[in-house]
């Protein structure tokens, strides 16, 4: 335990702009991926696994567009919408099969989806770890704020996170749209007797919980090296996020998202060998406290 | 009259049943026949996930040399063929993979092309069936330098971890003398590799620079994807110098990161595994300056030889060799020559009686030969330079030369200290 730099970087504009600017950035990364986790959920009531791997391919698809375009903002748009049209597909075929069914099911038609994903990306891309690379404006100095810290890249990260993480609460809450979806969360049959179409309203906000998965791997894609099964260890992370801000819920995700970010930020000075631990302690500990998580209102069944 | 032959009896039947049956189940070693026109040499290794490179271009360079030998018309009219299969990575399908490949692929000969944990696991079958092993890219110490690990028929073909450490530390001590890099940070995978090497390295750097201060140090897990808290822990902690053991993907990621927040602008860094072809051009952004050990360098050492076996391996992997490219390539080149001394026989004893000591003229070599030193079954006289990094082709410049007589007497007092001696 380092206690004393701990609050020593409390203490030093410096070191506590670097760091909460570090917290914002890992935990708006997996604030896109654990409220695309969190729509699903909330809305269908399954739990999409193959969600991590909607992440890979977001970011391969990045890549790709990236080196046929050579365009940035592109490359962006063609993760998004490739793994929105991904999710559509493997909901349409695969996942609306296994609704009510349980949880191992779903679980085991997820995991098949995975290694099937895993294996198409190594087919078409090779087992090697590969890099995207970024346009030469975000390459520059990183800003200074307060003494601390950012670089240009990050900053657009979390901008594109807020924008979509906004976005997202706006088409939620009001929208007649937004309304007609937490209807379906509630009681889906009452919104079929209106003459809604429940099966197009299901595959779409499917569609919305893979783009934003794909959202977040284009935006990773710049500046972690890509492989086959890179989605794995941010489906982890995605899940302690949903568990802690509560399943279904994503304004809960979006703090559960920030405490882990922070976590880890300050976790890297205070208490360097402990910081993966701290996430799974401040997990059980909400668990034990609030069982259906910090903002949640159902658990997973 | 024709002769019939003899039915088979209820016994016959019963007692034959159960020896194949005993065979299936131990598995017998597979009886190639006296002097089979193909050898088959097995290889154990990574085929798939995030370090499939450390396999992929390990195979492409074993066969590159196999079939150099085979177009040249083979040895004592035998040809050579590789059979490689994927481990994942992990060390008890290592050993069962190795097992098959001597049992029921014909292999008869083996090139552990494992990382270390798997090499480990290989090691320990070939105690029980042994065939001649070359280890071709394990680096950990152990393998070879403790005594109890000694069989006869397997040698590692593989740079050494302590000779990186001497190397890397003088190399480091210098840097710190004539620059003033005082304060250390290290950042290194946190597993048995990564906390070794770091370990071996700091120990010698402030061995040959007492002065050197180490200040921090962060430990992110292997795959990680994400290095941020361990860059901005790095800005705030102002190292003038930065040691890291971390390779492949994860370190491309951790400079690609680093680069954006201008790191390596006040912090002078040092990389066990940058060396690496494949890892330097994967950087899209690779900053001038970087100190890196050697993996492997089309121009070092400088000989029409290793240009010439960049040159063949390029064009079949797509990119410059790898290290465990050219270990892979020299380990297939001792056991051609070691199988030319035997007239193409491939006893286990007889040929590790020709490669224990053998001196093998090689491309790698830092002087005329690298040598597999008979006490401890290792090879040495390949190449433990530092360079610094340009953002250009080579990639690499400025390899400073190493004696070996110096790595060679460090390392004894080394053995001393660990009781391997």
């Amino acid at each position: 335990m380092h206690l004393t730099a701990l609050m020593d970087c409390l203490g030093s504009t410096s070191c506590a702009v670097t760091q909460v600017s570090t917290g914002l950035i890992i935990g708006m990364l997996l604030f896109l991926v654990a409220s695309g986790l969190s729509l699903i959920f909330g809305v269908l009531g399954v739990i999409n696994f193959a969600h991590g791997a909607f992440y890979m391919l977001g970011a391969y698809f990045a890549m790709s567009a990236y080196r046929a375009t050579d365009n940035f903002f592109l490359a962006m748009l063609a993760g998004a919408i490739g793994v929105a049209v991904v999710g559509i597909v493997f909901e349409r075929t695969i996942m609306s099969r296994v609704y009510g069914c349980n949880l191992l099911m779903q679980l085991l038609v997820c995991y098949a989806v995975i290694l099937i994903l895993d294996d198409g990306v190594k087919i078409v891309f090779g087992s090697e770890y590969q890099m995207m690379g970024m346009p030469e404006f975000f390459v520059g100095a990183p800003i200074e704020i307060g003494g601390g810290f950012i670089p240009g890249y990050y900053l657009f990260m979390l901008g594109v996170s807020a924008v979509a993480g906004l976005a997202l609460w706006f088409g939620i809450n009001k929208t007649r749209l937004g309304k007609i979806v937490r209807a379906l969360a509630i009681n889906p049959q009452m919104v079929a007797s209106l003459g809604i179409n429940t099966t197009v309203l299901y595959a779409a906000i499917f569609g919305v919980g893979s783009l934003l998965a794909g959202v977040a791997g284009g935006l990773a894609a710049p500046i972690r090296s890509l492989t086959p099964g890179m989605g794995l260890s941010i489906l982890i992370e995605s899940f302690i996020v949903t568990v802690i801000g509560g399943m279904g819920s994503i304004p809960g995700a979006f703090i559960a998202a920030l405490l882990i970010g922070f976590t880890r930020a300050f976790g890297a000075i205070g208490f360097p060998l402990f910081v993966d631990g701290t996430m799974f302690a401040l997990m059980a500990i909400v668990l034990v406290v609030k069982p259906n998580g910090l903002l949640g209102t159902r658990v997973a069944t | 009259m024709s002769k019939t032959s003899k039915p088979i009896g209820r016994r016959a039947f019963v007692a034959g049943s159960a020896i194949g049956g005993a065979a299936a189940i131990t598995g017998f070693p597979h009886i190639a026949g006296a002097q089979a026109k193909t050898i088959r040499v097995g290889m154990p290794t990574i085929l798939s996930g995030r370090v499939a490179i450390l396999g992929t271009s390990s195979r492409i360079a074993v066969r590159l040399a196999f079939k150099q030998i085979n177009d040249a018309g083979g040895i004592a009219g035998r040809t050579l063929e590789l059979i490689d299969r994927d481990t994942q990575g992990r060390p008890d399908e290592a050993a069962k993979v190795t097992r098959d490949l001597i049992n029921n692929d014909g292999c008869e000969l083996i090139i552990d092309g494992e990382a270390s944990s798997g090499a480990f696991a290989v090691h320990e079958v070939i105690r029980a069936l042994p065939v001649l092993c070359l280890h071709t890219n394990s680096e950990t110490s152990s393998l070879s330098a403790d005594p109890k690990m000694l069989i006869k028929t397997a040698f590692r073909c593989a740079r050494q971890g302590i000779h990186d450490a001497v190397a890397g530390g003088s190399y480091a001590a210098a840097q710190s003398k004539a620059k003033g890099l005082k304060r250390w940070m290290t950042c290194s995978p946190d597993y048995a590799y990564g906390r070794d090497n770091t370990a071996e390295f700091m120990q010698f750097a402030q061995k040959f620079d007492p002065s050197i201060e180490l200040i921090d140090q962060v430990w992110p897990k292997l795959f990680a994807p994400d290095y941020t808290e361990s860059i901005t822990k790095a800005l705030q902690v102002k190292p003038q110098a930065m040691y890291s053991a971390l390779w492949g993907g994860d370190l491309v990621a951790f400079i690609e990161q680093s680069n954006l927040y201008r790191l390596f602008g006040n912090t002078a860094f040092f990389g066990a595994g940058l060396g690496d072809p494949p890892v330097l051009t994967a950087i899209k952004q690779l900053p001038p300056g970087l100190n890196t050990a050697y993996r492997y360098n089309r121009n070092y050492p400088n000989k029409p030889s290793n240009t010439a076996f960049a040159e063949a391996f390029n064009p079949l992997a797509g990119y410059d060799p790898t290290n465990w490219a050219w270990q892979n390539y020299t380990a297939a080149q001792f056991i051609i020559e070691a199988l030319k001394r035997t007239g193409g026989k491939t006893d286990g004893i007889a040929l590790a009686n020709e490669i224990r000591g053998m001196k093998l003229a090689s491309p790698m070599a830092v002087a005329e030969t690298i040598e597999m030193r008979a006490s401890d079954q290792t090879i040495i006289g390949y190449p433990i330079s530092w360079g610094r990094t340009v953002p250009k082709a080579p990639w690499v410049q400025d390899f400073a030369p190493f004696d070996w007589g110096t790595v060679l007497e460090l390392e004894a007092d080394w053995k001393k200290e660990k009781g391997y001696v």
